[in-house]
């Protein structure tokens, strides 16, 4: 495969710009509880209905982790290659907003659950690696709602409590492209490890973008911009094209870059100055005297590592491996576990190479027109296997195999069922096919002639008369063959 | 019959399993007490009816196996009581009626008693005098001129003057044994995490504890058991077996080491006090104890560490008083910030402001290296002074407060005079530990005065034996006139 070069530059009139780009992505834990309290995080309850008394913060209410949200969090660590600190501690993040219940979000500051680590991206120029600067623990916010009523704010505490992972990325990605692998790269992980849903449309996977600017070649960084909350990878490109080109226009002439806050207007495809470095809040983070730090045994750690599924980079290698396939094809089958786990069970099945190519093709292509996903696909692995097998074994054309398809899809029934009922089973007989050929070839004599006399051409011609014929049934490669035979005769 | 509320809780317990008195008896001569006693001001909030119910429940199915049968008991209200209002001293929950009981206070109706009312106490726990608290100040029995201690003011004085037969208070930095040692009555702040924060109206995190006061060392062990105990809500709460603090209490204290801290004896102390701290120490030692001069070299830093770290958790603690989901709320404001401003600024008092403003001043960047990671430092050092000493000690004696109960109104323009009588009480709140103040002797004005004994972590069991033996030979009495009634 040939490789691209990178090429994602802000071209100026003074030269070309690279823009660094570093994400703080906030995943909610899958959990069944809150963070800190025994509240329901299930999606979509009416207002307020999933809300204890800690998270609305009544007096004398106190926080107590949930165990079951440190391990994701660590099993979160061990899927990015990083670090688990044994020792970390929960900080008080201060500031006051209708939807913080308590005046400060419970948060990891100085000592993180989670240390350095790294993400593998594939892009076409290459393979990349990002750093991962740390993943911390925290409690998510309430929703304040400005939309209901002119002149009141309604909050709903549903999500108050929710526990969140916010990944720090190192500021290692240049391009919106990087930012969308990075994102489904962190997504797939997540996914795989059954730590975060990934599911953007309900707001489990938001980012914090980080964006510069420096002259190509430059080794220091440009003065950061941070986009705040942007929940869609689209979004996340579209602001940092904008906000690049925004810095890019601001060094062109000769003006400062101001470090501040911005918020990315969706409808307007801009940003905006939220807040600058001076008006930043100072949140007066301090130890949160209501928990104790977070110890971890050694052997937590171990156990949890231990029982870790394969991941997308390792189950990559194995499928090139262990079913022949190339880079590409392996890439895209391990994005998401349940297209590899669909992928595996068609493989064991029937032809490895053909199963990927059919899936890759026209299963996907189904999918994405009826807007499925995967687990939602109206063939089963099983059915779709023995598909791949009747297009091996060359019971079917690849031809017919689409048609056959098509009824799956509609009526959900197994292949060898739909390929009988219908007789659409290739036609395979030498016999029956010289039979067929004799029959076409005798009555377009004058068709013979001209070929034999050299208009080669017209073969083509005669295969689609046997195809006719045999109503799309006639084997091809055996037609080819017999039919090269009694030409030549 | 004599007054059956003019004794100790382990006497009044005696008469209600004697049947000599039922507790809808007890019950009603409370009633009749704290009626008499409006002067004081000690409650805030009564609960006579809830009161005569439960002592009808209990008369008609009495249960005399419990610790606590059939006995009324007022709390601070600090402590969340369900369905009966909750303000903390604070006008910002004058209107706050909890839908969940305080682990500790649900301790105590577990085991046989009920609730008689609501005690007055400083603004969220802020004060040495209840002058802090919004529903005015509360007197000292002791003298009409005079304060009752602070925070659980309302407390030492209901108790003093008979309107409960014990209590519990919340000791951040002496609130309980300050009080304990102006009313001449006994003040138990246990080791961090022996009682459940839980339903506390929360001051200082990280120092709060509950505790019990009662008259005599023998009732203090009988409430501590009753109240203590671990409580998975709480994730500083000590997980470990529960204590017969009442069965298992002791006079013979002999060959115990007790130690005599030198940087107690601080400057400006009046002379009874230091007179107090002699006779103290020659009680003990009568008995049979050693005595032991120590060092606890960092106690001087104590106080301003402790206003660093007390603030600073506070700052946070109350943010989320701010009128959105209950509590006070201004009727002005235009939007939320101005609804925050006007809400926090006519529900708090100034001592609560004082306190937040010096919290968030010492939390900020530029600020918190020097004062809060530095006050952080400092307090592991106070610790380790500790530590250190009781390798070689049983416990350590020493003042309960700098002098006897001052007169209203004399401290409140000074904070620092009124924050220096937590001279004595702080360091114990610091390191953690458990602390005792008992009634020794009485000041020239025949003010009470109380001395200290601070143990190891977890060693109530041996303060109280300790106590027990004094209180057996000091010979004290708490002679208090009712001039309010």
């Amino acid at each position: 495969m040939s490789k691209e070069k990178f090429d994602y530059f802000i071209k100026g009139e003074k030269g070309k710009y690279e823009v660094v780009i570093g994400l703080e992505v906030h995943a909610q834990v899958l959990s069944k509880s809150k963070l800190f309290s025994g509240s329901s995080t299930k999606f979509g309850a009416d207002p307020n209905n999933q809300v204890s008394l800690i998270d609305s913060a009544f007096p004398g209410m106190l926080p107590v982790i949930n165990e079951e949200c440190v391990k994701q969090a660590v099993r979160t660590g061990l899927g990015l290659n990083a670090k688990i600190n044994n020792y970390s501690v929960f900080d008080r993040k201060n500031y006051f907003y209708a939807d913080l219940p308590q005046g400060y979000q419970i948060s990891q500051y100085k000592n993180p659950i989670v240390g350095e680590g790294k993400v593998l991206l594939d892009m076409p120029y290459g393979s990349k690696e990002i750093g991962i600067e740390r993943l911390h623990l925290e409690q998510d916010a309430g929703k304040s709602i400005h939309d209901i009523d002119p002149s009141n704010t309604y909050v709903d505490l549903n999500r108050s409590g929710i526990a969140l992972m916010e990944i720090v990325s190192k500021p290692d990605l240049r391009s919106p492209d990087e930012v969308n692998a990075y994102i489904k790269k962190l997504r797939s992980i997540m996914r795989y490890l059954g730590t975060c849903d990934g599911n953007m449309q309900e707001g489990s996977l938001r980012a914090d973008v980080n964006v510069s600017v420096r002259k190509e070649g430059d080794t220091n960084f440009g003065t950061r911009c941070e986009i705040k909350n942007v929940n869609s990878i689209k979004f996340m490109q579209m602001a940092i094209e904008y906000e690049a080109g925004r810095q890019v226009e601001l060094i062109e002439n000769g003006k400062k870059i101001d470090q501040e806050t911005r918020l990315f207007d969706t409808k307007k495809n801009e940003t905006r100055s939220m807040r600058s470095k001076e008006d930043a809040h100072d949140y007066r983070y301090f130890p949160d005297p209501d928990l104790l730090p977070l110890k971890l045994e050694q052997k937590l750690i171990d156990d949890l590592k231990k029982s870790l599924p394969e991941l997308p980079d390792k189950k990559k290698e194995r499928f090139v491996k262990e079913y022949g396939l190339n880079a590409y094809e392996a890439n895209v089958l391990v994005s998401e576990k349940e297209i590899s786990d669909y992928y595996e069970e068609v493989a064991k099945l029937s032809d490895k190479k053909l199963a990927a190519t059919w899936m890759m093709g026209d299963l996907f292509a189904m999918l994405n027109d009826r807007g499925l996903d995967i687990s939602k696909s109206p063939i089963s692995a099983k059915h779709f296997a023995e598909l791949v097998q009747a297009i091996k074994s060359g019971e079917i054309s690849g031809r017919i195999a689409k048609e056959v398809f098509e009824i799956m899809v509609e009526s959900g029934d197994n292949p060898k069922k739909i390929i009988e009922s219908k007789g659409m089973k290739q036609q395979s007989d030498p016999k029956e096919l010289e039979k067929m050929i004799n029959e076409i070839l005798s009555k377009n004599k004058d068709k013979v002639d001209q070929y034999k006399a050299g208009k080669e051409k017209l073969f083509g011609f005669f295969v689609g008369q046997v195809m006719k014929l045999s109503g799309g049934k006639a084997n091809p490669q055996l037609t080819n063959e017999i039919l090269k035979k009694l030409l030549k005769g | 019959m004599a007054d059956i509320t003019n004794q100790s809780l382990n006497d009044i317990i005696k008469n209600v399993k004697t049947k000599k008195v039922s507790s809808t008896e007890l019950t009603k001569a409370y009633v009749k007490n704290i009626e008499s006693a409006k002067k004081l001001n000690a409650f805030v909030t009564t609960t006579f009816d809830q009161a005569l119910d439960n002592a009808k429940q209990f008369d008609n199915k009495p249960n005399f196996d419990q610790l606590l049968p059939g006995i009324p008991l007022a709390v601070k209200d600090l402590f969340c009581t369900e369905n009966t209002k909750t303000t903390a001293g604070s006008n910002i929950l004058n209107n706050f009626i909890p839908s969940y009981e305080s682990t500790v206070t649900k301790n105590l109706w577990d085991h046989g008693s009920f609730l008689l009312g609501k005690l007055n106490c400083d603004e969220f726990a802020m004060g040495s005098s209840n002058e802090t608290s919004y529903y005015g100040n509360v007197i000292n029995p002791v003298g009409d001129q005079l304060v009752p201690g602070g925070s659980s003011g309302g407390s030492s004085s209901a108790l003093a003057a008979d309107l409960t037969p014990a209590t519990i208070g919340t000791d951040t930095g002496g609130s309980i044994r300050q009080p304990a040692s102006f009313t001449g009555t006994v003040g138990l702040k246990p080791t961090y995490g022996l009682c459940s924060r839980w339903g506390i109206v929360a001051f200082a995190s990280s120092l709060d504890q509950a505790g019990p006061m009662t008259k005599t060392i023998k009732d203090c062990a009988i409430m501590l058991e009753a109240m203590s105990g671990f409580d998975e809500k709480d994730s500083t709460s000590i997980n470990k077996k529960k204590e017969q603090y009442s069965k298992n209490l002791k006079d013979n204290i002999k060959g115990l080491k007790i130690g005599i801290p030198k940087e107690y004896r601080v400057d400006n102390m009046p002379k009874e006090v230091d007179e107090l701290w002699e006779k103290g120490k020659k009680i003990l030692k009568d008995l049979g104890a050693q005595l032991i001069d120590i060092s606890l070299p960092h106690t001087k830093y104590a106080l301003p560490t402790y206003y660093i770290v007390a603030p600073a958790e506070a700052s946070s603690n109350l943010a989320r008083y701010d009128g959105v989901r209950y509590g006070y709320r201004s009727k002005q404001g235009k939007d939320l910030i101005e609804m925050y401003e006007k809400t926090r600024s006519e529900g708090f008092g100034d001592e609560v402001k004082r306190r937040i403003l010096i919290g968030t001043y010492v939390l900020s960047s530029g600020y918190y290296d020097a004062y809060y990671l530095k006050a952080q430092k400092v307090r592991q050092l106070i610790k380790k002074d500790f530590d250190e000493s009781f390798k070689k000690i049983d416990a350590i004696l020493t003042p309960s407060t700098p002098s006897s109960a001052f007169k209203i109104g004399e401290k409140t323009n000074d904070p620092v005079s009124m924050y220096l009588n937590d001279i004595f009480t702080v360091p114990v709140n610091l390191a953690g530990l458990p602390a005792l103040s008992m009634p020794a002797g009485v000041d020239k004005q025949g003010h009470p005065l109380g001395l200290q004994l601070i143990g190891k972590a977890l060693d109530e069991q041996k303060i109280l034996n300790i106590g027990y033996a004094f209180e057996k030979n000091c010979g004290f009495k708490n002679e208090i006139k009712k001039w309010w009634s």
